[in-house]
């Protein structure tokens, strides 16, 4: 129980000055994945089913390596940022920071893994 | 985490359903949410018969009628019934609106009436609508100048007032804001369609001289990026307005002035 006006519940702690980088960056990365799903989809359907040595040779040219490697990174990004998000609609208190903690670390875990295997590949 | 059932104090039970009128022809069904805080009991449906060939055409004529005829503690908001003032929101027919200006001919079958969905209830149809009027009024709805006062008024040109059209015709029923989920699940610091729609009425308005403090009150995470553009407030409007398109260019304007 607690005397607060209703005003003073409707401000809260007033405004946080920010939100707008985050909302600007997810449509950037929309449009960024807008080019970059199908160019990925296009390089990486080509060699499905190939043996090792054919795939390892594809991906040590650039243009594959770099679509694959660009698509994980913004992919991801954009995954975190939108889950961030998700979350903040469902899930409120302590539990909320612990997943949004959880979610950023499998993303950013998953693009490494990622990245990392494209550059074995590459390289 | 959001509760997506009812506590089990808030389950709805099936009511009473009470005589049919003597000698009546064209009779409808009506299931209607009530509730009251005095008894202690879970919010139940109750059924009413209405007799068709002597009731009005709307939901409101309907509900006046059952008070008037059959049930005098059923409880809503009325006043204008005529769309202007907003007090007779409820949900209809699964749908946010005004009875008033809702006909029963638009509704097939039996007629069920809730009160706006997620918000507290005061009694049967009526909502607290006390934290939505405050964030209304936290947006600062009112014309915010700093030049002295002209001799005679603020000019404003034809172009400039046309931008006000589409949204000054909000009567603050909260119909798109009970509509939204963002709402449901965060309405305590979400603003909702409503209030935002004022915001940008006063942001957008040619005389208004706040129009950075506004939009810097309204850069939050919770205040205004909880619109995911659901466009439920849209589809719900009694009046035919687009709170969502408000909302979208509240975010350009932010962007704008950004980047």
């Amino acid at each position: 129980m607690r005397y607060l006006t209703d005003r003073k519940r409707a401000t809260g702690t007033g405004s946080a000055k920010s939100g707008t980088a985050h909302f600007w960056a997810m449509k950037v990365s929309s449009v960024a994945l807008l080019i970059l799903i199908p160019l990925f989809v296009f390089t990486f359907g080509t060699i499905v089913g190939e043996d090792y040595a054919t795939v390892t040779a594809y991906f040590s040219h650039p243009f594959p390596a770099l679509i694959a490697a660009l698509t994980l990174i913004v992919g991801f990004e954009h995954f975190q940022s939108g889950a961030q998000v998700l979350i903040e609609d469902y899930v409120h208190g302590l539990a909320q920071k612990i997943t949004i903690i959880l979610i950023k670390c499998i993303s950013y875990g998953l693009m490494a893994m990622g990245l990392f295997a494209i550059a074995k590949l590459a390289l | 985490m959001v509760q997506f059932a009812l506590p089990k104090n808030s389950r709805v039970k099936r009511g009473k359903t009470w005589p049919k009128p003597e000698g009546a022809t064209n009779l409808r069904k009506f299931d209607i949410y009530r509730w009251t805080p005095d008894d202690g009991e879970n919010p139940r449906v109750d059924t009413y018969f209405v007799d068709m060939g002597t009731c009005g055409p709307m939901v409101l004529d309907a509900l006046i009628k059952i008070k008037n005829e059959i049930d005098p503690t059923l409880t809503f908001r009325r006043s204008c019934r005529e769309g202007i003032c907003g007090s007779c929101a409820m949900n209809i027919d699964g749908i946010n609106t005004l009875a008033c200006i809702y006909g029963m001919d638009e509704i097939k079958g039996d007629v069920k009436i809730y009160p706006l969905p997620h918000m507290p209830v005061v009694k049967d149809l009526i909502p607290d609508l006390t934290h939505f009027y405050a964030q209304h009024a936290s947006i600062m709805p009112w014309l915010e100048t700093k030049t002295n006062r002209p001799a005679k008024e603020w000019k404003q040109s034809i172009e400039d007032r046309k931008k006000l059209d589409g949204l000054y015709e909000c009567v603050m029923c909260a119909s798109c804001s009970t509509s939204c989920p963002s709402y449901w699940w965060n309405g305590d610091r979400y603003l909702g369609p409503a209030a935002l729609l004022h915001a940008y009425r006063w942001i957008i308005d040619s005389r208004d001289e706040a129009t950075g403090e506004r939009l810097d009150e309204l850069e939050d995470p919770f205040k205004l990026y909880r619109c995911h553009t659901i466009m439920n407030c849209a589809k719900t409007c009694p009046k035919g307005l687009n709170p969502a398109k408000a909302i979208a260019e509240i975010k350009k304007m932010m962007v704008e002035r950004t980047i």
